[in-house]
């Protein structure tokens, strides 16, 4: 490997930070949030659903700051769905990744996610986080439902399993998630460049493992 | 930018720590130990709280010789005080239900302890409030009969014997009979000169007994009370808040606050202030408020758990073990020689006397749970009874879907008691008294309930059979500090020994889920590393092949 492979700069800081610590949070959560649903218990559930809480609310933190900056630099569009070449990303998962052929999608600065990751994303945005954070935030604030005029449309029972079905969801998205992270031009290529914001160009790996 | 993972640990840090504290949200600070007036502003600490010296009053100067010669006493001044107990509880053993109507209290409501004071009244009635009740013709309109000094001796030297209708002694007596031992009586006129308000074991001497001996009936009252430690009781305890009963049960114009007929399910209305409120204090919202816990997810549960059920992990935690079964059933037993036979365990625990039949007792008792609206069904003694099934004495209701009702710890009271199978009711069974028909005399059934009966001048058909009783005993005393408050997964886990196990009407997070979204759930997550594992290991194969293809 020598110094010259042409790098490009994707990840920013603020993106980086925004990604590890919303990584944690969200292992945190999974972790905690299956004791609470009393699938085995490791904490004791009052200090896991003392840490879920936390957590909870340091996201959301997080996400404010992250909102604002996904509008300030125009990040956002990253986000915007687009059917194309998706045919072209599912034939390559399905096939070329294991033929060798060329990834189909050359990540920019301008453009960081694959039309799949696009949808992918988008859903997780649209479905699961409503899902999940709607339902997280009744369930915390249960005891205000009564002042809120909610008790009367809502029960306890169905907020939980909203929520439980979320975090399924979600446990099932990170676990994928994890997986895609290896497909890069070498296992660790994608995560490297979370890391440290610059991914390496495809051809130049590829000229190396040769 | 030489450390950016530096940088944005540092971040997170911040971030996570300034959330931590902003999640406090909004709470009543926790109640501090504080029980008595701040001195300074009390002035000279050495003087007595009262504003009388009862002992300098030429009215108490006495000789007093009898209970009602000191009440006579009392009332030149306390004018109104005879009046004003004799439309209380503690003197009319009767309270009518403000929802139904119907008339409870001692004198109406049954229970599966000893039975009905009718006919036995000069043995029960050692615990009235007033002297001389040995019959059922009472005069209740005699203030001179109140007994002001059960409630406001402070000598702890007073003592209403037990079988003397709510007297003192008088004279010496030997007690027991032919035990040799000679019991002086008070010193009445010492008493009446140091009489103030009521502490521990004013309430005690009659509430701590209740059933006929220490610790017997309620479960959370107990002469460990006296003295306890924090551990036992954070209220009551010296290490604690050092409360009396009456910081609690407040009285008003001698009317107490607090019921078991109709005690407060859920106390809305929450703190109370000295402008109004003071007449009921007896809830633990009172002082505590309604939302007194620091986190939001805890405050979460006060509208479902009453706080006694977390904060009273178990009941008789004082060293003293409460009755929990009392089957009157197998009474009246002989030994060899003929003499009525006692039996006890090796902690000196009576577990039967014939007397009174079959007993077991119970310390560090887990409570029973059950939802409570604020509505206990008390049966009296002449109450219609379904014998085809056990009886429960007191049922309370509610359930999940009542907004009123709150799950609530109780001592369950296992019981048989003798009714009458032909007209069915509970009966009136005559125990006590020096005749040919009382049971603790003769250990007949079919002379002391007929005699019992005709005393009350109630119908009996002659034959009589037992029927398993239960009775709900709030569990309200016997708090215990924070540290010791039910852990949060003795409810919220899937253990089958779940303390609200039998509570199945509401969704309890950590202990209930949905089978299907669950199964589902789990397929999905096992499907998504399932896939990534299947990819991946193709991946792996497919590449090994090709490099192969190119050595």
């Amino acid at each position: 490997m020598t110094n010259q492979q042409p790098r490009i700069y994707i990840y920013k800081r603020y993106e980086r930070f925004w990604h590890w610590s919303q990584a944690l949070l969200v292992i945190a959560m999974m972790i905690t949030g299956f004791e609470i649903h009393g699938t085995y218990s490791l904490l004791g559930f009052g200090k896991a659903v003392q840490v879920h809480t936390m957590a909870a609310w340091a996201l959301i933190t997080l996400w404010a700051f992250t909102i604002f900056w996904q509008f300030t630099t125009g990040e956002w569009k990253q986000y915007k769905p687009s059917l194309k070449n998706v045919t072209a990303m599912i034939r390559y998962y399905t096939i070329g990744i294991f033929t060798g052929a060329p990834h189909p999608f050359h990540k920019t600065a301008q453009q960081k996610h694959n039309p799949l990751q696009r949808l992918a994303y988008l859903a997780l945005l649209a479905m699961i986080s409503p899902l999940i954070w709607i339902s997280g935030l009744l369930y915390l604030f249960y005891g205000d439902w009564t002042s809120w005029g909610l008790s009367n449309y809502l029960s306890l029972e169905w907020v939980a399993v909203a929520h439980t079905l979320g975090a399924f969801l979600m446990t099932a998205f990170f676990f994928i998630h994890v997986y895609l992270t290896t497909t890069g031009h070498t296992l660790t290529a994608h995560i490297k460049a979370m890391i440290t914001g610059w991914e390496e160009s495809e051809s130049s790996g590829h000229s190396h493992t040769h | 930018m030489k450390y950016p993972i530096f940088r944005v640990a540092l971040g997170l840090a911040v971030t996570l720590t300034v959330l931590a504290s902003s999640t406090g949200v909004i709470a009543t600070p926790a109640l501090t130990t504080t029980n008595s007036v701040d001195v300074s502003f009390a002035g000279n600490s050495k003087l007595p709280a009262s504003t009388t010296d009862h002992s300098t009053l030429p009215a108490l100067k006495g000789p007093f010789k009898t209970g009602p010669e000191v009440t006579k006493a009392c009332l030149q001044c306390h004018n109104m005080a005879g009046h004003q107990v004799m439309e209380s509880i503690h003197w009319k053993w009767e309270a009518v239900n403000p929802q139904d109507g119907r008339k409870l209290g001692k004198q109406h409501a049954a229970n599966n302890f000893c039975g009905s004071i009718l006919s036995n009244e000069p043995r029960c009635t050692s615990c009235h409030a007033g002297y001389n009740w040995k019959d059922k013709n009472y005069d209740f309109s005699n203030q001179d009969n109140v007994d002001c000094l059960a409630c406001h001796d402070t000598t702890g030297t007073y003592k209403k014997i037990a079988t003397d209708a709510g007297h003192p002694l008088y004279e010496p007596r030997e007690l027991p009979k032919g035990s040799g031992k000679i019991i002086q009586p008070p010193d009445l006129t010492k008493i009446a000169q140091h009489v103030g308000k009521p502490g521990r074991k004013n309430c005690g001497a009659c509430h701590f007994n209740g059933g006929g001996g220490d610790a017997v009936k309620h479960g959370d009252l107990d002469t460990s009370l006296i003295k306890p430690s924090r551990k036992l009781d954070v209220h009551m305890s010296s290490e604690g808040a050092n409360m009396s009963c009456a910081d609690c049960h407040t009285f008003n114009k001698h009317q107490v606050s607090g019921s078991r007929y109709t005690t407060k399910a859920k106390d809305p209305h929450g703190m109370d202030t000295p402008i109004g409120d003071y007449k009921n204090r007896a809830t633990c919202e009172s002082c505590h408020g309604n939302a007194p816990h620091k986190e939001t997810v805890v405050n979460n549960h006060t509208n479902r758990v009453a706080c006694q059920t977390c904060h009273i992990p178990a009941f008789a935690r004082g060293g003293i073990g409460t009755k929990t079964l009392w089957d009157w059933s197998t009474a009246g037993k002989r030994d060899a020689d003929g003499k009525p036979l006692f039996i006890k365990d090796e902690h000196g625990h009576m577990i039967y006397s014939a007397e009174k039949g079959d007993f077991k007792y119970g310390e560090n008792v887990i409570p029973t749970y059950k939802w409570y609206n604020g509505t206990v069904k008390q049966v009296t003694i002449t109450d219609k009874i379904d014998d085809t099934k056990i009886l429960d004495l007191n049922a309370v209701e509610g359930s999940a879907s009542d907004p009123k009702a709150r799950i609530w710890p109780f001592k369950v009271m296992v019981g048989k008691q003798p009714y009458d199978v032909v007209n069915k009711t509970l009966i009136v069974n005559h125990v006590y008294g020096k005749d040919d028909t009382s049971f603790w005399e003769n250990f007949d059934y079919d002379k002391s309930i007929k005699a019992g009966m005709e005393y009350a001048e109630l119908p009996y058909s002659g034959k009589y059979g037992f029927i398993e009783t239960r009775m709900n005993w709030f569990i309200t005393h016997m708090v215990a500090p924070k540290e010791d408050v039910v852990k949060c997964a003795e409810c919220h886990s899937r253990n089958p020994d779940n303390r609200l196990a039998e509570i199945k009407d509401i969704y309890i997070p950590g202990r209930d889920y949905n089978p299907i979204i669950d199964t589902l759930g789990w397929l999905a997550v096992a499907g998504s590393i399932g896939a990534g594992a299947f990819h991946g290991t193709v991946r792996y194969i497919s590449r090994r092949r090709k490099d192969k293809n190119h050595d």
